[in-house]
């Protein structure tokens, strides 16, 4: 039998937001190198879910965490965890593709820069290895010096996923990645992902249900602030154990 | 029918005035730079803008009131521009909205903007000169007469005083052009908040942190009533270097005016030193236009 770790996991996480609960007794174990995604109706706290992985909530005034999220098996939001560190070992991948103002080769040598690295070869190589694994190599190798902006919607957001594998995480949180891209380069992310999983744990937000039932392991319904179901996504999508979940993956609302 | 031909004669009248007094307004700029010019402009050569008054400042050029603008406007940038950076770093990516601390912030800033500038010069002289100035004087120099007079240093640090509000609304405007999207995309790379700041806030808003510098330049080149008393001189045969007085444009024109013992023969040159001054915060002035103009594309892209 093959030992499936963990990852993550949350015991009886509650969020509130200026005093509103948003999550409610999220309880959730999320298995290494796995896809696993989040769907539900807009408002129902996936995302808000998925930024609480990564303390990016923290930027928010007014949001508060109780119970426990834990990250190969240590409390994210003990006192003594600095989200700096975490941050590095749990990237990111936003909705809206958000390069820097800077040279395709800049954007993803930020990551490592700050980190400290600042040999020339080994930024080259890690630029390099960055951009061959988010599968946009081949389209920048050419012009790394040109600047991120001039690239097209969705060569900027796997760029962004490049920038974000760069800093060498463990996690890469994605929230709906692919939402403001057209079909083709959609469907380029979603090989992506399905490639990215061989090294690293995804945990992705989506809109797009079939999105999910095509690169996902692992789905979780969420539903106003509360995670109604979690299962294989085949399960989730060929014979959900909830009314809710059936009714929304039919597309009987939301 | 009637009625509403009356109306119609109302409405023309005053349509009619609202032009007028509109094309006054343009008169009166056209006329202004037209005076100036054509009596400045036997003045807008290289000699008269590179060579030292002589005959009791009825001939020669400017020079050193030239030198002097500069010195003062650079210093003064020197002093307020990272000041007034820092300040707007603070209040955009450090201080809450709407805490008590920003609002007071705020609040300063607009009243610095405010204060009329005879007032810096007064706080100059009292602060700068006879405080901070003297009491160096008296550590160091027994008490010797050195920084407790008005010289240089310190009419650019009270012009600094001036533009500061400038600076700070300039800079505060260009780092919320940089997106929201790009600070969470560094800080999810693990960067701090400082190292945001530093490369992607900063980098993101070098145009409006110059936009604000010109401005500031440009305010502090025409102002004559913060350096009466800190440190503008009626003539001097020198150069200045941080611990003297010096000449300078915009007060140049009111000794030419007012203090000359022959204000007709001096005309000539007053129309020159006004002409130079005019283009000099024209100049800046647009090209803090042009780069507002470049900032405000960017940030509607």
């Amino acid at each position: 039998m093959i030992m499936i770790l963990d990852k993550i996991h949350t015991e009886n996480m509650f969020l509130y937001y200026s005093g509103k609960m948003a999550l409610k007794d999220i309880s959730i174990k999320i298995p290494e190198k796995k896809v696993t995604a989040f769907i539900g109706p807009s408002g129902c706290g996936k995302s808000t879910f998925l930024r609480s992985l990564n303390r990016m909530n923290d930027l928010i005034d007014g949001v508060k965490i109780e119970g426990k999220v834990m990250i190969d098996s240590i409390n994210i939001y003990d006192k003594n965890i600095d989200v700096v560190n975490l941050r590095k070992k749990v990237g990111m991948v936003f909705q809206k593709s958000n390069p820097f103002a800077k040279s395709i080769y800049e954007n993803i040598a930020y990551g490592p820069k700050i980190n400290g690295i600042n040999d020339k070869n080994q930024l080259e190589e890690i630029v390099e290895t960055a951009l061959k694994n988010a599968a946009i190599w081949d389209e920048v190798k050419d012009r790394l010096g040109d600047s991120a902006l001039g690239l097209s919607g969705g060569q900027q957001q796997r760029l962004c996923i490049a920038r974000t594998l760069a800093v060498n995480p463990e996690i890469v949180l994605m929230d709906e990645p692919a939402s403001a891209l057209d079909p083709l380069s959609t469907s380029k992310i979603e090989e992506l992902i399905v490639q990215l999983k061989e090294h690293y744990t995804i945990v992705i937000v989506t809109h797009n249900m079939q999105q999910a039932a095509r690169i996902s392991d692992n789905t979780a319904f969420f539903y106003i602030g509360e995670l109604i179901e979690y299962d294989k996504t085949r399960t989730i999508f060929t014979n959900p154990n909830k009314k809710q979940t059936e009714d929304y993956i039919t597309g009987r609302f939301g | 029918m009637i009625n509403s031909s009356r109306k119609n004669i109302k409405g023309i009248v005053i349509e009619g005035i609202t032009l007028f007094s509109a094309i006054i307004i343009i008169a009166i700029v056209i006329i202004m730079l037209l005076v100036i010019f054509i009596g400045g402009k036997d003045h807008l050569t290289w000699e008269f803008l590179t060579s030292f008054p002589t005959e009791g400042m009825t001939k020669g050029g400017i020079f050193p009131a030239l030198y002097g603008t500069a010195l003062l406007v650079i210093i003064m940038s020197i002093a307020a521009v990272p000041f007034g950076t820092i300040t707007a770093v603070y209040l955009t990516e450090y201080a809450k909205e709407n805490s008590l601390i920003a609002k007071t912030i705020r609040f300063a800033v607009r009243t610095l903007a405010v204060i009329p500038s005879i007032i810096y010069g007064l706080f100059g002289l009292g602060f700068f000169i006879k405080f901070v100035g003297a009491h160096i004087d008296g550590a160091f120099f027994g008490g010797e007469l050195r920084w407790g007079q008005p010289n240089l240093l310190w009419a650019s640090l009270t012009m600094a005083l001036l533009t500061l509000p400038v600076v700070i609304v300039s800079v505060e405007e260009a780092l919320k052009t940089v997106p929201q999207d790009l600070r969470a995309a560094s800080l999810a790379l693990g960067a701090t908040k400082w190292q945001t700041i530093r490369k992607v806030v900063l980098p993101g808003s070098v145009s409006g942190i110059m936009t604000g510098t010109i401005l500031a330049v440009s305010r502090g080149a025409g102002e004559v009533a913060p350096i009466l008393f800190t440190g503008a001189a009626y003539y001097l045969a020198t150069l200045p270097g941080l611990g003297d007085q010096f000449m300078v444009l915009g007060y140049h024109i009111y000794v030419l005016t007012t203090q000359s013992a022959n204000v007709d023969q001096t005309l000539p040159i007053q129309f020159g030193t006004t002409c130079v001054l005019l283009l000099l915060t024209f100049t800046l002035n647009m090209t803090a236009v042009i780069l507002r103009y470049r900032i405000r594309k960017q940030k509607n892209r």
